[in-house]
């Protein structure tokens, strides 16, 4: 298994050096498009028939974006990806890699091992909104910004609760400090103009931060 | 050092069991009531099991164990919890068993005793209400299994007195263990957070997201937590999930506590998790050939 990286532009995904990158050649048979720029890149492939796979690094946006869809029976060679990456705080070592209804198990599969193979984690899920982890977490995080004004406990003591009741490695309120309150409500406004659903209507301590940010 | 009174726990199943453990373990005479003298004496019988096994570690000497256990004393007479300075409730998670409980408490102990609840879901202010006493009365909630686990979310009812809040946290944190102030709101810090982030994980069950294990292993590996949303909600119970569901929505009507509909499919089809083998993930063994 081999495979080749385009880059085009800032890439959320691998900002910075990273072994996939380094061990891509010239002609592999699975093509990772990363950046910003990658949906474009995959737009203008001129011939994708080479690939077995084709992985575009995912934004807030679905694959069906990139690849069309139809009657429920899209999918074939192209798959979409993401890091799970908090506000400016370094990716994690999380891929989710998105599949289509009619994405071949075998595409996906060679997936996991390119992933795999170079010390990432994945997790499969279909093509929505928020995909696993954004789609779970943010009305978490909304709902404990909303408790704090609310006033039923301090920061401190909601962080420490969540830490020793459920094994959290980090709280709420300081996990959201240390990754960005900003970057919480632009995910989330994301989220709550894709899926409609209130949980994910930014708080309104999000609300602020993004409103100061904007001032700066 | 002055005297410690002695700490009375009432209803001696899962979580009483694990209270008195912290309790006589804290340093405090410890009463064990329950008014089913079987479970009276299998919470002792499991007191000792688990010291037992501290034993075994080297955590405690055989001595202390016998010391310990020495404070400890079983009862279905809720008379003889008239010598406690508190009383700390884990009965069944119902509103008009515990308010009578509580009412024949307030009957029996002295004016000076505090009163606790350990409930999950119920508010401490109705409890405290039915109890005669509601300006001694707080919220204690420990957490599973609480011989293990030091965190307890402590709340005042409406009518709580600042003194006895003061007191009980104090009593708290001489057993050892590591109290949380929270108001007297559904759920109180875990459960309310908890609840409606396992029911969303089950919507993307429900929904064609992702399948469980690939929910777990994205949790994970994103978050570093220890085990995913169905991992969990499969050694909790299925069944439990659906009380907590019907208790949290049935006092915020928050669409994200409403029970989904997966969740009481799988209860109907006996599919509760661990303990029937099989809940979100499977663990019936597959090994055919006796490998
Ligand atoms: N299980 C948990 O994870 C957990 C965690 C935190 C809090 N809680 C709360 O703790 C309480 C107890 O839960 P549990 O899981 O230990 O229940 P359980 O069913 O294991 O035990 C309840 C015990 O109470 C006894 N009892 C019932 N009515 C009584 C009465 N009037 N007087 C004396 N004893 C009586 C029963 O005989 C039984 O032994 C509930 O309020 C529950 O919400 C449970």
């Amino acid at each position: 298994m081999s495979h080749t990286v385009i880059a085009s532009g800032e890439s959320r995904s691998f900002p910075e050096a990273h072994p996939l990158l380094a061990a891509g050649g010239e002609s592999g048979d699975i093509l990772v498009l990363i950046g910003a720029g990658a949906g474009a890149a995959f737009a203008a492939l001129k011939d994708p028939a080479p690939y077995r796979a084709i992985l575009i690094e995912l934004g807030t946006e679905c694959l069906g974006v990139h690849t069309g869809e139809s009657r429920g029976d899209e999918g074939g060679t192209v798959l979409g990806f993401a890091r799970f990456r908090l506000g400016n705080a370094a990716p994690s070592d999380l891929v989710e890699i998105v599949r289509q209804p009619r994405t071949p198990d075998a595409v996906v599969a060679a997936a996991r091992a390119l992933f795999e193979a170079h010390g990432l984690k994945t997790a499969v899920c279909g093509d929505f909104p928020g995909r696993i982890v954004d789609r779970l977490v943010r009305p978490y995080y909304n709902a404990a910004l909303g408790r704090l004004d609310a006033k039923l406990a301090t920061a401190a003591d909601m962080d420490l609760t969540l830490k020793l009741g459920l094994g959290y490695p980090e709280g709420p309120i300081e996990l959201l400090e240390r990754t960005g309150l900003a970057a919480h409500c632009d995910v989330t406004q994301a989220l709550y103009d894709a899926l409609g659903d209130a949980a994910y209507a930014p708080a309104r301590r999000a609300q602020v931060a993004k409103a100061r940010a904007g001032e700066k | 050092m002055t005297e410690k009174h002695p700490v009375g726990v009432a209803g001696s199943g899962t979580m009483g069991t694990g209270i008195a453990i912290v309790a006589a373990r804290g340093g405090f005479p410890t009463l064990v009531f329950d008014l089913d003298e079987g479970r009276v004496a299998a919470a002792l019988a499991a007191m000792r099991a688990f010291f037992g096994k501290s034993v075994q570690r080297g955590k405690l000497t055989q001595d202390q164990v016998d010391e310990i256990m020495g404070r400890v004393t079983g009862t279905s007479r809720i008379e003889d919890l008239a010598v406690c300075g508190l009383v700390i409730e884990a009965i069944y998670e119902e509103l008009e068993a515990k308010g009578k409980l509580f009412a024949a408490l307030d009957a029996v102990c002295p004016a000076h005793t505090l009163f606790a609840s350990n409930t999950s879901t119920l508010s401490i202010t109705e409890i405290a209400a039915r109890s005669g006493r509601d300006d001694r009365f707080v919220g204690m909630h420990f957490c599973l299994p609480a011989q293990l686990m030091k965190l307890v979310e402590m709340s005042p009812g409406l009518n709580t007195s600042q003194e006895s809040f003061e007191a009980a946290w104090a009593l708290c944190e001489a057993m050892g263990q590591r109290p949380v102030k929270t108001q007297d709101a559904p759920g109180f810090i875990l459960n309310y957070f908890l609840v409606p982030f396992n029911n969303d994980a089950i919507r993307l069950v429900e929904e064609g997201v992702a399948a469980p294990e690939e929910i777990d292993k994205a949790i994970k590996g994103a978050l570093g937590y220890a085990m995913g949303p169905m991992e969990l909600l499969d050694l909790v119970g299925l069944d439990t999930q659906v009380l907590l569901c019907e208790a949290l929505h049935g006092v915020t009507n928050a669409p994200r506590a409403a029970c989904p509909p997966l969740l009481r499919r799988m209860v109907a089809a006996r599919r509760l998790g661990r303990k029937t083998k099989r809940g979100f993930l499977n663990y019936e063994t597959t090994a055919i050939f006796g490998a």
